[in-house]
C-alpha cells in the first residue's frame, strides 16, 4: 500500500497527465496510507518546499540571460556556428555538441530543437552531405541526418547540464540526498558530472565519425560514376 | 556572525530576489489584458513570490495548502504563457554585430565566478551560484548599457516560457520528503531484496543504475525517477555497503537520463523533433540515440562500481 504514490506518478506521468498535480497528488495519497492526517501531511508538504528553495536557485540566473538574449546573445552563436559550414555532416554535429555542451555546462542554454536544431543544425548537416555526394543521397540517409541532428542536441544536454554547479539537476541530487541525512556540496556533485560529460562527447563522436564512414563508403563510388558519366 | 549564519542570510536574500523577480511576473501577468487566464497564472506567480520571500515566516501547513492551491492551478489548465513581447530580431542583430564576443562574457562569468567562490572561500556551492549572478547582472548593465525596464520584461518573458516546470524539481525533493517519512523508501528496499541479494555492490550499482533508466523510460522524466529510486536503491543497496552518495548519486541522475533518450515518454526531446524535423519515423530520433545511450549506461555502471566505491 506504500507503493501507492509511486503507482500514482508512474500512471499520471505515463498518461501525460498535468505533472504537478499528479506530484502533489501522490505525495498526499502515500501520507494518507501511512495514516498521517491531513495536517500532518501538509505541514510535511509545506516544510519540505520551503527546504528545498534552493533547488530554484538557478532562477537568480535566469533574467540575466534572458537580458543578453535581447543583446544578441542567440545571433552571435549562430554566426559563430555559421561559419564551421564547410565540414563534413559527422562533424558539424560532433562540434554542435561540443557547443551545446560547453554553454549548457556553463548554465546557458545555446541550443534546443526549435531554436536550433530545426532552423540552423539540420539544414546545415543535411547541406553538408548533398554538397559532398551530390542529389543521390537516398531519403533515408536524409532521415538519418535529421535524427542525428536531434541526438546531438540531446546528448549534448543531457550529460553536460551537471557541470554546472546552478543546474536544476545537480540542486536536485544535493537536496535529495540532504533530505536522507547526507549534505552535499553542489560544486562535488558538477566535479563528479564532469568525467560523464567527456564520455558521452567521445562516444557521440565516434557514432558521428561512423556515420560518416558509412556515407563514405556508400556514396564516394556513386560520385566517381557521376564523374565518369560526365 | 559565522560563516554557515552568513550562508543562510545570503541564501535568504537570494530567495527573495528571486521572489521578486516571481512578483515583477506576476505584476506583467496581471496587466497583460489579453491573457485568457490571467487571474490563475497571477494567482501561481503570487503565490511562489510570496513562500520565496516569507517562507520561514509562514506557518509550514498553511505553505503545504499554497502549493495544493498551485496543484489545483495547475491541474485545471490555469498556467499559462501570456502575451509576450518579443525580442527585435533586428535589434538583437545589430546589437550582436555590435557588441561581438563581449555579450558571451555575463554567462560566462555566471559559470566562473561561481566555480571560483565555491572553490577558494568558505560559501558553499549554492551560496556562490548567488553571488556570481548578482556580479553577472552588474557585469551585463555595464557591457549592454541596458535600460533596468529591459531587465524586468526579460525576466518576464524568461520567467513566463519556463512556466510551471520551474518548480517541478522542487516538488518531487519534496515528494522525497514525504515518501521517506511515510517508509516507501524502505518498502521498495525490502521488495528489492527478495528478488536480489543485497551487500553485493557491483548488483547494487546495476540495479541502481538500470532503474534509473527503466524508472526514466516509464516515466519520462528522470528527475521523478531520482527521488524514488535513490530513497529506494541507491540508499540500501549502494550507500549503505560503502558507495559515496555525491559520486554514485551524481551518475545516478545521468545513468536515468540514458534511459530518456530511448523513450518516447520523453516527448520533447524524441517525438517534438521527428515532427519539427519533418521526419517519417517518428522513432528516428530513438534509433539514432540507442547505441550511445546503451553505452553510456554501461559506462555509468563500470565508473559508479570502481570509482564511488
Amino acid at each position: 500500500m506504500e507503493l501507492i504514490g509511486i503507482l500514482i506518478i508512474i500512471i499520471g506521468f505515463a498518461m501525460k497527465l498535468d505533472t504537478i498535480a499528479v506530484v502533489v497528488v501522490a505525495g498526499i495519497s502515500t501520507g494518507l496510507v501511512a495514516n498521517m492526517n491531513i495536517a500532518e501531511i501538509l505541514t510535511t508538504l509545506g516544510e519540505a518546499f520551503v527546504a528545498n528553495r534552493v533547488t530554484c536557485l538557478f532562477l537568480i540566473t535566469i533574467p540575466v540571460i534572458g537580458l543578453c538574449e535581447r543583446y544578441g546573445l542567440k545571433e552571435k552563436a549562430v554566426m559563430l556556428i555559421k561559419k564551421a559550414s564547410k565540414l563534413s555532416a559527422g562533424k558539424l554535429l560532433s562540434g554542435y555538441t561540443l557547443i551545446r555542451e560547453t554553454t549548457i555546462g556553463m548554465g546557458v542554454t545555446l541550443g534546443g530543437h526549435p531554436q536550433f536544431v530545426r532552423p540552423l543544425v539540420s539544414p546545415m548537416a543535411e547541406g553538408a552531405i548533398v554538397a559532398k555526394y551530390g542529389d543521390k543521397v537516398e531519403e533515408k540517409d536524409i532521415e538519418k541526418i535529421k535524427a542525428y541532428s536531434a541526438a546531438s542536441d540531446n546528448v549534448g544536454n543531457f550529460f553536460a547540464q551537471n557541470v554546472f554547479i546552478a543546474n536544476a539537476g545537480v540542486l536536485l541530487i544535493a537536496s535529495t540526498l540532504e533530505g536522507m541525512g547526507m549534505p552535499v556540496d553542489t560544486l562535488q556533485v558538477s566535479k563528479v558530472a564532469f568525467p560523464v560529460a567527456i564520455i558521452a562527447f567521445i562516444l557521440w563522436t565516434i557514432q558521428n565519425t561512423l556515420l560518416d564512414k558509412r556515407m563514405q563508403s556508400k556514396y564516394a563510388d556513386n560520385r566517381k560514376n557521376a564523374r565518369g558519366e560526365q | 556572525m559565522d560563516i554557515t549564519q552568513l550562508s543562510n542570510l545570503l541564501l535568504e536574500i537570494f530567495y527573495i530576489m528571486i521572489g521578486l523577480f516571481m512578483g515583477i511576473t506576476m505584476v506583467f501577468t496581471l496587466k497583460d489584458k489579453q491573457h485568457k487566464t490571467r487571474i490563475g497564472t497571477a494567482l501561481f506567480w503570487g503565490i511562489l513570490a510570496v513562500i520565496f520571500m516569507a517562507g520561514n515566516y509562514i506557518p509550514s501547513m498553511i505553505v503545504g495548502v499554497l502549493v495544493v492551491i498551485i496543484a489545483i492551478l495547475s491541474a485545471t489548465k490555469q498556467i499559462n504563457i501570456g502575451t509576450l513581447k518579443q525580442l527585435d530580431e533586428t535589434f538583437t542583430t545589430l546589437k550582436a554585430e555590435k557588441l561581438g564576443l563581449k555579450i558571451f562574457i555575463p554567462s560566462l562569468s555566471i559559470a566562473i565566478i561561481a566555480m571560483l567562490v565555491a572553490q577558494f572561500t568558505p560559501f558553499s556551492g549554492t551560496v556562490a551560484i548567488g553571488i556570481s549572478a548578482i556580479c553577472a547582472l552588474i557585469i551585463a548593465f555595464v557591457i549592454t548599457k541596458a535600460k533596468p525596464k529591459e531587465l524586468l520584461e526579460d525576466t518576464n518573458r524568461t520567467y513566463q516560457s519556463i512556466g510551471s516546470f520551474a518548480i517541478l524539481p522542487q516538488l518531487l525533493a519534496s515528494l522525497g520528503v514525504l515518501f521517506t517519512s511515510a517508509g516507501v523508501g524502505d518498502k521498495i528496499a525490502s521488495i528489492i531484496s527478495n528478488v536480489i541479494p543485497s551487500g553485493n555492490a557491483l548488483i547494487g550499482v546495476i540495479t541502481y543504475c538500470v532503474g534509473m533508466a527503466l524508472f526514466t523510460m516509464i516515466m519520462g522524466n528522470a528527475f521523478a525517477a531520482f527521488a524514488v529510486i535513490t530513497v529506494g536503491i541507491g540508499a540500501p543497496f549502494v550507500f549503505a555497503v560503502g558507495g559515496d552518495p555525491i559520486i554514485c548519486g551524481t551518475l545516478a541522475l545521468t545513468a536515468g537520463y540514458c534511459g530518456t533518450l530511448l523513450t518516447p515518454m520523453a516527448a520533447n526531446f524524441n517525438m517534438l523533433p521527428a515532427a519539427l524535423l519533418e521526419m517519417k519515423d517518428k522513432n528516428g530520433v530513438i534509433k539514432a540515440q540507442a547505441p550511445i545511450a546503451l553505452l553510456l549506461l554501461a559506462a555509468h555502471i563500470v565508473l559508479m562500481y570502481f570509482w564511488g566505491f
